[in-house]
């Protein structure tokens, strides 16, 4: 064993990398609950790649074919049901736990100096996935997904000029049709998931660069232990957090098991009663409603009366977290240490990111319209008046050494 | 503020050989450990973790198995064995294989036992065939040879060579099957002949007689 | 910051209290009564398929609830075939468009797209109504482009509207009233409905049973596990001060 240790190392840095990278990467000691998400998006991305490789193996990405295909993945290949069970609900999973992951950025300030480019990472993850679950949601090729990808793909109809090219040139017809369906497939198997790979060894890279933020938002690295240069609130990574993200994998999996087998649809938020229906071009359903994690944005395309200023808008409410980290002028990162001001403004932004989550799901009636408005009205706040009230909130002082609690 | 690579080399501690092995643990207090207990729970997490793992990779290695589908296809295949002539043979699709029902001669019967020196494996001992076709003719009733027509070799499918001293495969040729990929040749029976490529001899799929004119191919009794 | 927990943690439950609909009674559902299942697979064989499909439901998954293939092919296979057949439909598109207007839809999945109590009031809501094509309407689903094919069993329903003061205000009530009867009795006719409810929703997710009782089986055993891990991670993490 040591032998062959010695002759692989002589070859590859496989114990140096193990060293630097788990054993002895140092991580803040007072990581939270909020500090579980990071593992488990990359366990959900797993979870997605080994269901969707055995999902590729029976499916048909053929107009023709496709729902069939997929109702003979249920009915007829052998726990079939659960292969696919598992990827649909893993994609709504990933969503939610990307969601607070990147809260969990947002709260204890992880995209502030030094940390950019972590952040700007992960917000390229989260878009890579929101394109990889939009192509994904086509592919069963019910009434939801196709005229899901319809109207989405409309949108970029609403450029001046070249939209309504553009849109052609995305389907490759005049409609959604098979050519769509197929160069979607293409996509969501190999081109998305390669570029999601890059990206997440690009965030993990730039984290071990620098190092973990924490709850405290300290930089540990700025209190070494002379005698052997390690930062003193600073534990091993390994064994402490693996075993410590241990307990986050096997309550999550308690979770989504419960989902898989219990509520696999969960109500029709996952999988939409509708897309039981094969996609008919003919006849739109009578609600098209998009799945739950698009629905904020989609609350603010439909809350604005212009069509070009909408598509803009829905746009920007998902660039805009790219600007955070030069936003906050905050000299502190965590909401710990920060004043009332952001705390107020904190609240604010989460009570209307999940109104504009549920009015997304709600018919476009004037009513809902003026509160969707409202609420996105909020939402822009929080982000805009930013560099403004961070600047005048008065921050508490930040302690030394990281706390405990 | 100084690389975090530098730092890691400073602390230059014992390699865990074995997994979870502490290093740099010098500053947190280990002193009063139960080494017991902690190994004791290591060893129950893995166990219960393994068993995790496997219990997840049943199911999709379980998938791969042939589907409804394909069993509803492969489901057992009819045959009317009353339009065949003597000497000649119909095929039909079973499990999407090539099966051969042939009439035998009775001249092609005699000829069987005299060539039992020549084969590889005469008894058929080796070969896969049911039970009740493990027997000098591998058939049920003799005339009816039923056979998976795919050479034991690599696959390919055989030629009927029923001539007896067939110019092309020489004088002394018995009459039977001959593969013209690789050369293997088989009798009447498709037994596999000895110095040929092919290890055993050919295939025989259960079957039944429903009637005397028919058969079905896939089923061991009436029954199932 | 507790709060905000909270409220994350409650999202789902407020979408979840968003929905709503028409009051529909509830469908009898009984995925372990083999009995209600096996009557629901003769009716819906019987008076279903010969105008629509379950294309991608084969005859032996009657097998799962406990029927022989023996019993499938005579009496549930009127047309002939093997058991792994599909259950296809005779009658061509083209002509089924022809004579309703529209091709009848695949039930397959029917159940699952519209939920079970909706076809429970489908099936018994027809009533006789000359202004359309057909002459039958029905009150879930308006001008419906279906006949009332049960008609004989259940009786011919006709719609009757009154008026009633509730609360201070003079409301239309729509009821449905049984005029001329059918073969059978309106409890016969419910458990009827019922039955071939319970076997389309069944047919819509035939995997279900082995759904729950693996799943109640993974949840033990990561309820297991999950007390190993954390004894395991409360052990190491003694060592952090």
């Amino acid at each position: 064993m040591k032998r062959l240790m010695n002759w692989i190392d002589a070859r590859f840095p496989l114990t140096s990398t193990w060293k630097s990278q788990v054993t002895e990467y140092y991580a803040p000691k007072n990581f939270n609950f909020w500090y579980f998400f990071g593992s488990l998006a990359l366990l959900v991305l797993v979870i997605q790649i080994v269901s969707g490789i055995f999902l590729t193996m029976n499916y048909k990405p053929d107009s023709a074919l496709a729902f069939n295909s997929v109702e003979y993945i249920m009915r007829d290949v052998k726990w079939g049901w659960l292969i696919r069970y598992i990827h649909s609900t893993g994609a709504s999973m990933f969503f939610v736990v990307v969601y607070l992951h990147m809260f969990r950025g947002i709260i204890y300030g992880s995209y502030k100096k030094p940390r950019e480019l972590i952040w700007i990472f992960g917000m390229l993850i989260f878009l890579v996935l929101m394109a990889e679950a939009f192509m994904g949601y086509l592919l069963p090729w019910g009434q939801m997904s196709y005229w899901g990808a319809q109207v989405i793909i409309s949108l970029f109809g609403a450029i001046p000029v070249v939209g309504g090219a553009i849109s052609t040139w995305i389907r490759g017809d005049f409609v959604v049709s098979d050519a769509t369906l197929n160069r979607f497939f293409a996509f969501h198997v190999i081109a998305l998931p390669l570029i999601l790979l890059g990206l997440v060894v690009a965030h993990l890279v730039a984290l071990h660069e620098v190092g973990s933020n924490n709850p405290d938002g300290i930089e540990i690295k700025e209190h070494l232990d002379p005698e052997t240069g390690i930062p003193l609130d600073g534990i091993p990574f390994h064994p402490y957090y693996t075993i410590k993200d241990l307990v986050g994998v096997v309550a999550f999996l308690f979770i989504f098991s419960a989902i898989v087998f219990f509520a696999p649809t969960f109500g029709g938020h996952f999988l939409e009663a509708n897309n039981f229906l094969p996609a008919n071009p003919m006849k739109t359903p009578p609600t098209i409603e998009p799945v739950w994690y698009f629905t904020p944005y989609y609350a603010i395309l439909r809350a604005v009366p212009n069509k070009l200023v909408g598509v803009i808008l829905m746009g920007l409410s998902v660039v805009i977290y790219f600007f955070v980290p030069w936003l906050d002028r905050s000299p502190v990162k965590s909401v710990r240490y920060r004043g009332v001001i952001y705390k107020t403004a904190l609240t604010l932004f989460v009570i209307s990111f999940l109104a504009l989550g549920f009015l997304g799901t709600c018919p476009p009636t004037p009513t809902y319209v003026m509160i969707t408005r409202f609420f996105g009205t909020l939402y822009f706040g929080f982000f805009l008046l930013m560099p403004w009230y961070t600047r005048i909130d008065k921050t508490k002082p930040v302690p030394e050494r990281v706390t405990n609690r | 503020m100084p690389s975090p690579i530098k730092i890691f080399r400073v602390a230059n501690k014992k390699w865990p050989m074995y997994g979870l092995a502490v290093t740099g643990i010098e500053k947190m207090n280990t002193d009063g450990v139960d080494k017991g207990k902690r190994r004791f729970l290591l060893a129950a997490s893995s166990v219960a973790g393994g068993i995790a793992v496997a219990g997840t990779a049943t199911p999709f290695v379980l998938s791969m198995l042939p589907s409804q589908r394909a069993l509803a296809a492969g489901a057992p295949v009819e045959v009317d064995i009353s339009k065949i002539e003597p000497g000649s043979y119909v095929t039909v699709a079973w499990r999407g294989k090539p099966v051969w029902v042939t009439y035998r001669t009775q001249a092609m019967l005699e000829q069987l036992p005299k060539n039992d020196p020549l084969l590889r494996d005469p008894n058929s001992n080796e070969s896969t065939q049911p039970d009740y076709c493990k027997n000098e003719y591998r058939s049920i009733k003799p005339q009816y040879l039923v056979h998976v027509n795919i050479c034991t070799h690599l696959g390919c499918a055989p030629l009927l060579k029923k001539q007896v001293g067939d110019p092309s495969l020489g004088a002394s040729w018995p009459g039977g099957f001959f593969c013209p990929c690789h050369g293997s040749r088989y009798d009447m029976s498709v037994r596999v002949f000895k110095d040929v490529p092919a290890p055993l001899n050919m295939v025989i799929p259960p079957y039944v007689y429903k009637t005397d004119s028919r058969i079905i191919i896939g089923q061991d009794n009436i029954h199932s | 910051m507790k709060k905000l927990i909270i409220l994350f943690l409650l999202a789902p439950l407020a979408v979840f209290a968003a929905q709503n609909g028409p009051h529909l009674d509830k469908a009898p559902i009984n995925f372990h009564d083999e009995a209600s299942l096996q009557r629901g697979a003769r009716d819906f064989t019987n008076y279903c398929l010969s105008c629509h499909s379950a294309q991608n439901v084969r005859y032996e998954l009657l097998n799962h609830i406990g029927l022989s293939n023996q019993q499938i092919e005579k009496n549930l296979m009127a047309a002939g075939g093997k058991v792994g057949d599909k259950m296809k439909v005779a009658m061509r598109p083209q002509d089924a468009k022809k004579w309703f207007g529209i091709a009848p839809p695949d039930l397959g999945l029917m159940a699952r797209v519209k939920g079970p109590d909706w076809l429970y009031a489908y099936l018994r809501d027809f009533y006789r109504d000359d202004s359309t094509q057909t002459g039958w309407n029905n009150t879930v689903y308006p001008k419906v482009a279906m006949p009332d094919v049960l008609w004989a069993l259940q009786g011919t329903q006709v719609l009757q509207s009154g008026t009633k003061i509730i609360d201070g205000r003079t409301v239309t009530i729509h009821k449905l009233v049984l005029a001329k009867p059918g073969k059978m009795t309106p409890a016969q006719y419910n458990a009827f409905v019922g039955d071939l409810v319970n076997f389309m929703t069944y047919m819509g997710q035939p995997y279900h049973n082995k759904q729950i009782d693996v799943g109640i089986v993974v949840l033990l055993f990561l309820g297991v596990l999950f007390v190993l891990v954390y004894m395991l991670k409360k052990e190491y993490w003694k060592d952090i001060h």
